[in-house]
């Protein structure tokens, strides 16, 4: 789950790290930072699954006054 | 402490990572109220609680976003319970992100825009002095009451905002120059439609002394608890 700030917030973290790339002379027009969530879930049903994150993410992971969030599916690693 | 005057029962929830919560407690006994303190994992407020206060502090680590976790504790149910009878409830720097997490009460808080930790004395204006938490305040006397927090900065865009302007639910501001966090509308408290629920970022509990440099917090604290009063005798 990839969760980060709105457009328009104020994300004085990304404000931070763009500066500090700017100042290792890195050309960079806007940084924003956000967070990744790694979850690992019982289902292997991809529908349920996306369903149950969603409701995650509505619930806790995210507020939706100020954050966006994006689901990214990936099948375990099989030893 | 006053003779034949009855002390409300205002008890302070503690989560936790809570740590203003003795001080709450200690300015709310100094004001006449009964405050005790409440572990988080209560069902129930306890019985006669006619106020509740939801602390400062750092509860659950203020991992995720703060108040976001603590939001979901079991004794958060019977103080949205409480809040949709109509009873008083004040939040308090982390308590204020809570109920806002709690959808209690209007907007988010996020990480200062200075992304530092800010601890000083601030001006309020306060824009309401007719709500169960502003009574004893002045209109148009500024109240002079520290902030200390990280994630202060209050936000709610701009349809939201001029909704909330408008509704009178902005209660309290920072004096326009002094916003110590980039809050939007130098907002500093909030209130929800009915009035009965109030967050706000400073700390009135530790402006309670000549000691402590300031007295003004009394005024808010001192208001809530009138207020409780005031409901404890119209509910008898």
């Amino acid at each position: 789950m990839l969760v980060r700030p709105k457009p328009g917030i104020l994300d004085p973290q990304g404000q931070a790290v763009e500066g500090s790339l700017r100042h290792l002379g890195f050309d960079v027009a806007e940084a924003r930072v956000g967070r990744v969530v790694d979850l690992e879930l019982a289902t292997d049903d991809p529908g349920q699954a996306r369903a149950e994150l969603e409701r995650m993410c509505d619930q806790l992971l995210t507020n939706p006054l100020i954050e966006s969030y994006v689901i990214a599916l990936e099948e375990p690693e099989t030893a | 402490m006053t003779d034949g005057v009855p002390r409300p029962l205002v008890p302070v929830v503690v989560f936790p990572g809570s740590n203003d919560d003795r001080d709450a407690a200690t300015a709310l006994q100094r004001l006449g109220a009964d405050a005790p303190r409440v572990w988080h994992t209560e069902d129930e407020l306890p019985a006669g609680t006619a106020a509740v206060v939801l602390p400062g502090g750092f509860s659950y680590g203020d991992y995720l976003r703060c108040g976001a976790i603590a939001r979901f504790s079991p004794i958060m149910a019977a103080v949205g319970r409480f809040a949709a009878e109509g009873g008083l409830v004040l939040g308090i720097c982390n308590g204020f992100q809570i109920l806002t997490e709690a959808g209690l009460l209007p907007g988010a808080l996020r990480p200062n825009a200075s992304l530092r930790f800010v601890c000083r004395d601030v001006p309020l204006v306060v824009e309401r002095t007719d709500l169960p938490f502003t009574t004893r305040c002045e209109p148009g006397r500024e109240l002079t009451i520290p902030v200390k927090h990280g994630d202060g900065c209050w936000f709610a865009d701009a349809e939201l905002l001029a909704g909330l302007e408008a509704a009178g639910q902005v209660v309290f501001r920072y004096r326009p120059g002094t916003n110590p966090n980039g809050a939007v509308g130098d907002v500093a408290g909030v209130c929800n439609a009915d009035g009965n629920v109030l967050g706000l970022m400073p700390h009135p509990e530790h402006a309670v002394d000549d000691l402590l440099g300031s007295t003004d917090g009394a005024q808010i604290l001192g208001s809530l608890v009138d207020s409780a009063r005031l409901s404890l005798a119209a509910a008898v």
